[in-house]
């Protein structure tokens, strides 16, 4: 288990960037401590050979079923929009895009 | 009579389907008994008392029927599972307030089965954490010390059983969090084979690990439940198509005569304390004198395990938690001047801090540059830990194992330390990854804590009527733990 890990506040930033996530800097601080941590435990798998292993993405034992490719009822409108925040009566609102 | 809240599911069924018990009665005394026992144990976030009443009254006016084998049986389910009309937030602020408009697959199927439900149990947020602590509402008590965690993420329903609040309840296990919990409060937990129980409107976590299973007071109770919920559903392409059922029927099918044992030298070495190990070998003794062969296998890539599950579980995390932008339900930051922004400030107002290590720690080892390092890695490790499984269980009938590597701990004892926490699920995570099925059941009472020991039976994938005939003939060969005193 190695703790040489070096996660700095900048990495954090990146992560909460593609996690579309604001840390505040009490957390980046936090959380660059703890990834350190656990991204050291991690590099465990790197002495494991996993040489010509296919990696298993699915434990599903069957191939995967496809539905007939028919119509059918979904959630109604207003079914769709119940639990929305903010809506217009018939959309989902955004802030403005263009 | 007897106090009714103390029979098992079996007992309170037949009573039921006989109309010796009303199920108008049933639900009431469980809902006196939450009144009485919620204030020391917080397992349910919220309960609809009057819904569950009138549904009781209705039941009563149809009257038994043989076709609804939960019949005025009362449930409680784990709030990730969605139940139309009964708020469910998977323990989040982010989904505070959240009514679905449809029930999930196994939520129809107790429904159609004539269970009662009385409320939604208290989790981990989003089920991360191994001892209820993490979610954003209350902490959960263990109903046998009620200064310990009752385990995780699935605490509140299995301290909900073990309370006698119901007589069954739906939890989900993506690492353990079924299994754990179970062993933690002295209650049966069953972790189905992957595929089996529609994941359909459980809100994911780690969608190739996900299941949803049952937690009861016994293992024969275990099988009804899972009896009604296991089985097809087209709305999830990972479930299975191939026939289910025959669980209940099947219980008395094994004996532990002749039974091949399977004990992997892995789990039974000093990761384990010593009144676990001593309660589990206890049970292994009591199997023994009743004819089982204990058989020792070996799973060489347990010490893996936990950076292999972790890896996989945080990058399908960080998958899933996608959907929640704050637009089409959950919460929503005011103000937001642009999309970006709405997007990053109603994800970081309503995730708890374990929910955003994880979904970034996830996208990190799914980011350019480190993915083949980390996921692509895990999941090949994942090929291997499998293969390990398979290959042992062709030398026994069930493999045997402690569940935790210790009793229930003490609140805030690793709160701080989420590596540390992880370590702790490094016996139950492995299953997941393999997708095999997994009866937790309590053996014991650690000589040390006095509180409950669980053992896990693991079987062949979709070999649950078997594992279930011997979960239920390791139950009747041992003592039982008695129940806590509230």
């Amino acid at each position: 288990m190695s703790d040489q890990k070096a996660v700095s506040r900048e990495d954090v930033l990146k992560m909460a960037g593609l996690s579309r996530l604001q840390p505040t800097g009490e957390e980046r601080e936090l959380f660059a401590r703890q990834f350190r941590d656990i991204l050291g435990y991690m590099d465990i798998l790197a002495a494991v050979d996993t040489e010509g292993v296919e990696p298993l993405y699915s434990v599903a034992l069957h191939g995967g079923i496809l539905r007939d490719d028919a119509a059918a009822a979904g959630l109604s409108r207003e079914e769709a929009l119940a639990n929305a925040p903010l809506r217009n009566g018939e959309c989902f609102v955004v802030p403005r895009i263009v | 009579m007897t106090d009714i809240c103390s029979l098992t599911l079996d007992a309170a069924a037949e009573a039921l389907q006989k109309k010796e018990l009303g199920a108008e009665e049933v639900a009431g005394a469980c809902l006196d008994r939450i009144a009485r026992t919620e204030p020391k144990i917080s397992a349910l976030l919220r309960t609809d008392g009057e819904k569950a009443r009138a549904r009781a009254r209705e039941l009563d006016k149809i009257g038994p029927d043989p076709s609804m084998p939960l019949f005025g049986v009362p449930v409680t389910i784990k709030d990730a599972i969605c139940t139309r009309g009964l708020a469910t937030t998977a323990a989040s602020r982010m989904l505070e307030g959240f009514n679905p408009v449809f029930d999930a697959f196994a939520v129809e199927k107790l429904r159609a089965a004539g269970a009662v439900i009385l409320g939604k149990t208290n989790m981990d947020e989003f089920a991360m954490g191994s001892t209820t602590e993490n979610s954003a509402f209350q902490i959960t008590r263990n109903p046998w010390n009620t200064d310990k965690v009752p385990g995780g993420s699935s605490g509140g329903s299995a301290a909900s059983v073990t309370a006698g609040q119901c007589f069954a309840s739906l939890g989900s296990d993506t690492g353990g969090s079924i299994r754990q919990p179970a062993s933690l409060c002295g209650c049966v937990g069953l972790k189905p084979t992957y595929g089996r129980v529609s994941r359909y409107g459980l809100i994911a976590y780690g969608s190739s690990l996900d299941q949803i299973g049952p937690l009861t007071r016994s293992v024969a109770d275990c099988a009804r439940v899972f009896e009604v919920i296991a089985g097809h559903d087209r709305r999830d392409a990972t479930s299975d198509p191939r026939p289910a059922g025959g669980y209940v029927a099947a219980l008395d099918g094994k004996t532990l005569g002749g039974a091949r044992l399977g004990l992997p030298k892995e789990f039974f070495g000093e990761g384990a304390s010593v009144e676990v190990r001593a309660a589990c070998a206890a049970a292994l003794r009591a199997a023994e004198s009743l004819g089982a062969e204990l058989v020792e296998v070996s799973l060489p890539h347990t010490g893996a395990a936990v950076a292999t599950y972790y890896i996989i579980a945080m990058a399908e995390a960080s998958s899933n938690l996608a959907r929640f932008d704050g637009v089409r339900y959950g919460r929503r930051a005011e103000g937001a001047r642009n999309l970006e922004e709405l997007y990053a400030r109603s994800r970081s107002e309503g995730f708890g801090a374990e929910v955003k290590r994880r979904i970034m720690l996830g996208a990190y080892v799914l980011s350019a540059g480190y993915y083949d390092a980390y996921y692509r890695k895990a999941a090949q490790v994942r090929r291997l830990i499998r293969d390990e499984y398979l290959a042992a269980l062709e030398r026994c009938d069930v493999i045997c194992a402690p569940v935790s590597p210790e009793t229930a701990w003490d609140v805030g004892t690793h709160s701080a330390d989420p590596l540390r926490m992880y370590l702790m699920d490094a016996y139950t995570l492995s299953l997941n990854l393999a997708g095999l099925p997994g009866l937790a059941l309590p053996v014991g009472k650690g000589a040390e804590s006095g509180m409950p020991v669980g053992m896990q039976l693991v079987g062949r994938a979709f070999g649950e009527a078997e594992l279930l005939a011997y979960g239920h003939a390791l139950e009747r060969a041992l003592p039982g733990i008695g129940v806590p005193a509230l």
